[in-house]
């Protein structure tokens, strides 16, 4: 498990690097990206997927707005970076890997459990970008003006 | 006076360029948009910003009249640009750059390089890698993984200037990162051969695309953010292609399953 979450750390940096974050950021993305991991692997046995998703895919997009407003710089930076690891690439491959072994059951059952996944991280992420901005400043008053 | 304004507006769609050009939501470009004009003191700038393109005008009784319209084509994500573009704005309404400044900023922005081509290489490996054991891979998997990402994000670099379109170079992207899986693979490098390639088109997962769709259509912008989830789905399609493309081939050619 420790194992999962330093890789997802090491994993999100790697990427960010490919989308050009700039430097002084790799840490806080890797951060976002291990912590949503996290959350997403201690949820998962006790959750279906979706859900599992769902919860760490707002814990990525709350952390995303925490650290853009503490850092003042856009927040696709950590979000782009940061949900990297809970895109279903695994669901989309065995959706087509079960499609060619001709075992159109599981395919589909793979399909739409991919299609539950990526619709319950729009969820979380339209539910935490609702959250006024006010309420990520309490946190952090020294910093009046910001976005 | 004049002059001016029609130079702020030149300035504040060359900055929302940069930004769109970038991978950046909507809603922020035309922030930008807005922010720059009203620290020049354009009051009746107009401004329409889709995925691919953005539309401007100002005039009132008071203002001249001024109308620009930018295509923009899509481009991989330089979430630095977006970065500088954001700052710059910020700095352009507190007042502290003139119109020359701000623009020979923004030219700065525009300029700025891409990361060496042996680091992009490189971590597109180790995120291959990594991604490897995150979908149950074992640690020789992500060993192999990080080859095929590796070659993988090699073959994207030779044909990154190449006037490729998204689908055809999706698919050979998948195809070759398949490819490279099955011959290690096959060569005995790694154990679980589907989650070697899990991690080594991790790559081309559209997440830039993915993202920025949803939050297009949380903040309202339905047409760009529905052109943008039309890109996403479109290369996972694509991928998938690739990556039956090969299995077929070695089925067909070996005769046996994987």
């Amino acid at each position: 498990m420790l194992l999962q979450i330093t890789f997802a750390f090491i994993g999100t940096i790697a990427f960010a690097l490919l989308f050009h974050v700039p430097r002084p950021y790799y840490l806080t993305c890797g951060v976002t990206g291990a912590l949503g991991w996290s959350c997403y692997l201690i949820l998962a046995p006790s959750a279906s997927p979706a859900e599992a998703a769902f919860f760490a895919t707002a814990l990525v997009a709350l952390l995303s707005r925490f650290f853009a407003i503490r850092e003042r710089c856009p927040v696709t930076i950590f979000l782009i970076s940061g949900i990297l690891p809970l895109v279903p690439g695994g669901g989309i491959y065995w959706t087509s890997y079960y499609l060619l072994q001709g075992e159109t059951e599981l395919s589909s059952a793979k399909g739409f459990e991919t299609i539950k996944v990526a619709v319950a991280m729009v969820l979380g992420i339209v539910f935490v970008f609702e959250l006024p901005q006010k309420l990520f400043r309490i946190f952090i008053p020294h910093l009046k003006r910001s976005k | 006076m004049k002059q001016d304004h029609s130079e702020a507006l030149e300035i504040a769609v060359y900055a929302g360029n940069i930004l769109l050009q970038s991978g950046a939501e909507i809603f922020r470009v035309e922030e930008t948009i807005d922010r720059i004009t009203n620290a020049y003191g354009v009051e009746s700038c107009n401004s329409f910003v889709l995925s691919s393109g953005i539309f401007t005008t100002a005039g009132s009784q008071r203002e001249e009249y001024f109308a620009k319209v930018k295509h923009i084509p899509l481009s991989g994500a330089r979430l630095d640009k977006v970065e500088a573009v954001n700052q710059l704005s910020r700095e352009i309404s507190r007042g502290e750059h003139t119109l020359e400044e701000a623009r020979q900023r923004l030219e700065e922005i525009d300029a700025m390089p891409k990361k060496s081509a042996p680091a992009r290489i490189l971590a597109s490996g180790v995120g291959s890698g990594c991604f490897c054991l995150l979908f149950g891979g074992n640690l020789p998997d992500c060993f192999a993984s990080f080859w095929a990402g590796l070659l993988l994000y090699c073959y994207l670099y030779a044909i990154e200037n190449r006037t490729l379109s998204k689908i055809t170079s999706t698919i050979g992207g998948s195809a070759i990162a398949t490819l490279v899986s099955v011959i290690l693979f096959r060569l005995g490098m790694g154990v679980n051969l589907n989650q070697i390639v899990i991690g080594s088109i991790v790559p081309l997962l559209p997440g830039v695309s993915f993202t920025t769709a949803i939050r297009d259509i949380a903040d309202g912008d339905y047409i760009a953010g529905s052109v943008r989830m039309l890109d996403a789905m479109l290369v996972s399609l694509c991928i998938v292609a690739g990556v039956m493309l090969v299995y077929t081939l070695y089925q067909r050619l070996t005769g046996g399953f994987l």
